[in-house]
């Protein structure tokens, strides 16, 4: 069974977000750039699904060198091999897409995985516009799956409760956490994982379809009003939830 | 302009976030001197589809076939499209709910066009519309513009007005897309509803607790005060990665984004990522007996004292008020 994973690299959710003089992207100064934590459960998922059918699993990251990183911890987890979709022009969902899209076709894997989102745009499309353009069907947010013969039973969140969708193979599956718990790396894996390759390939330049005209940070609140340091603060809060408020 | 409108339904039936995206194209429709075109994708949905004219629809379009009882990624995908196509829409809406965020996506490819998820706004210029969306779990917004013929945005619930059922009517028109069996490879086999409890990404309050009650049986004064209010429970980052609440219940950055009309955050510190999922809710409360806690200046209100102690005295004076 051939198995691909598309990773990214972005900034830890614990960043504090500053936007840069063009204001069109982060300042990633002293940002600290991390593993895209849906895309651990992706990994994860992969590496059991081969434990269990055998085959290998191919990491793909679509981005600079320092994609690089977060490629080599997949290594450490147990993928078998990486590779580095490599550009650092600004991408929207689509032309993202496109790209890992072009280079899955080339390697036509029989699972494909994503984290159901990265937590830099949030967009949560490029799993399953990839799986558009590959003609597949996909299951987002995925939070159980069973593949047997050819097919998929997979288990989806969706609102108050949980959906089973069945889908014939090859498809794409995009990760929600508590599809399992990714593991760490070993130490043979890590020291492992520092001496293997990771293949580098230049993906064709897309026209985005998307134009950023800004990025700005949320109008600030202002610190909001103290009520009081006891019991006797509770009937005073009601009231201002009742009558300022109207919220109750 | 025509806007076309996926007014979701599950078991026969809207919610909010259907009325809520017939409510915007109908918006930008009278902005732009255009024409609002409400969609409907089922099984014996004709009768339902009706009521959307009440929520400004200038016209109704159903799809309504037996194969298209469950949601089908790949068929209520085509079906989308293929509307859009033959309606000539420049602009497609979604509600960026489960089963939107799943299929618009397909849309979107099959008709060439730009996407903007989870929109919190949309602000039309003649026929040029910027979108704001958050990102970076909502420490940042964006604004975009698609550059795209055919434009698709999908709405975050609970953020655009959904208007009050009017007198407005429209007629219900069935429309045919031919589907072949190769449109059904994944199809929904079950739904396995938690139960009829509410979602905390769909609740109007919303009261969460943090690592600070100190056990998963101490969430039973959450659960009480939420029941009171009619809301529904969320948790932090901490509660769920202890095993205490459900991963459904989380609310962060990777969590749900919520933006209740009331938000009420129990013995949370408020974690830069807690907060990116909640900053946005109209009116927070915050308990907290640390005074130096973040979440404080996130809060319009806060009490700085033991959450043992005020939830549930707060739970008891609200039933004054709610009578529950």
């Amino acid at each position: 069974m051939k198995l691909a994973v598309c990773i990214n690299h972005v900034p830890d959710t614990a960043a504090k977000i500053n936007i840069s003089a063009d204001g069109k992207n982060i300042d990633k100064t002293g940002v600290n750039f991390v593993f895209n934590p849906y895309d651990e459960y992706a990994v994860e998922e992969c590496l059991r699904l081969k434990e269990k059918n055998g085959g290998e699993v191919i990491a793909v990251s679509l981005g600079s060198d320092a994609n690089k990183e977060t490629l080599r911890k997949a290594l450490a987890m147990g993928v078998d091999k990486a590779v580095l979709l490599k550009d650092d022009s600004p991408r929207d969902s689509f032309s993202v897409a496109r790209a890992l899209a072009d280079y899955l076709k080339e390697i036509s894997p029989d699972v494909i995985f994503f984290g159901k989102q990265s937590v830099d745009s949030d967009s949560a499309v490029v799993g399953v516009m990839v799986a558009e353009m590959l003609g597949l069907p996909s299951v987002s947010v995925a939070v159980k799956l069973e593949i047997s013969n050819g097919s998929a039973v997979v288990e989806r969140e969706i609102e108050g409760g949980k959906e089973k969708i069945r889908t014939s193979l090859p498809a794409v599956f995009t990760a929600q956490k508590g599809l399992n718990e990714p593991r760490y790396p070993s130490l043979k894996g890590i020291m492992a994982a520092k001496s293997k390759p990771i293949e580098e390939k230049i993906p064709a330049a897309v026209q985005p379809k998307v134009d950023v005209i800004a990025l700005r940070k949320p109008a600030s609140k202002s610190a909001g009003k103290i009520v009081g340091t006891d019991i006797g603060a509770v009937p005073e809060l009601v009231r201002l939830l009742h009558e300022e408020a109207k919220v109750v | 302009m025509k806007i076309l409108a996926v007014a979701e339904q599950r078991e026969n039936k809207f919610k909010k976030p259907a009325f809520e995206v017939v409510h915007t194209a109908r918006k930008i429709a009278d902005q732009t001197g255009g024409e609002a075109i409400a969609l409907v994708i089922g099984s014996q949905i004709q009768s339902m589809a009706a009521e959307l004219g009440g929520y400004g629809a200038h016209r109704i379009i159903a799809v309504d076939e037996p194969r298209l009882e469950k949601y089908s990624s790949t068929a209520y995908s085509k079906v989308i499209a293929e509307i859009a196509k033959k309606e000539q829409a420049s602009v497609v809406l979604i509600a960026a709910t489960a089963m939107g965020k799943d299929c618009a996506p397909r849309a979107a490819v099959k008709l060439d066009a730009g996407i903007g998820s989870e929109c919190i706004a949309l602000k039309t210029e003649g026929s040029d519309i910027t979108a704001t969306r958050p990102v970076y779990g909502g420490k940042a917004l964006t604004d975009i513009k698609i550059n795209s013929a055919i434009k698709v945005f999908t709405l975050r619930p609970n953020v655009f007005a959904s208007g009050d059922s009017s007198e407005n009517k429209a007629e219900v028109e069935k429309a045919e897309i031919p589907l072949a069996e190769s449109d059904f490879s994944s199809v929904t086999v079950e739904t396995l509803q938690a139960s009829e409890k509410l979602d905390v990404a769909e609740a109007d309050i919303v009261v969460s607790g943090g690592r600070g009650l100190k056990a998963a049986e101490n969430f039973k004064m959450v659960e009480e005060l939420a029941n009171t209010l009619g809301g529904a429970v969320g948790a932090s980052r901490a509660v769920v990665d202890a095993g205490w609440r459900p991963h459904s219940e989380q609310v962060g950055q990777t969590g749900k984004t919520v933006s209740p009309t009331l938000y009420i955050a129990i013995a949370i510190s408020g974690a830069i990522q807690h907060l990116a999922g909640m900053s946005s809710s109209k009116y927070i409360v915050a308990i907290n007996k640390d005074k130096d806690a973040p979440i404080f200046q996130a809060a319009d209100y806060g009490i700085v004292a033991d959450a043992f102690e005020i939830v549930p005295a707060l739970t008891r004076e609200l039933k004054k008020i709610t009578g529950k």
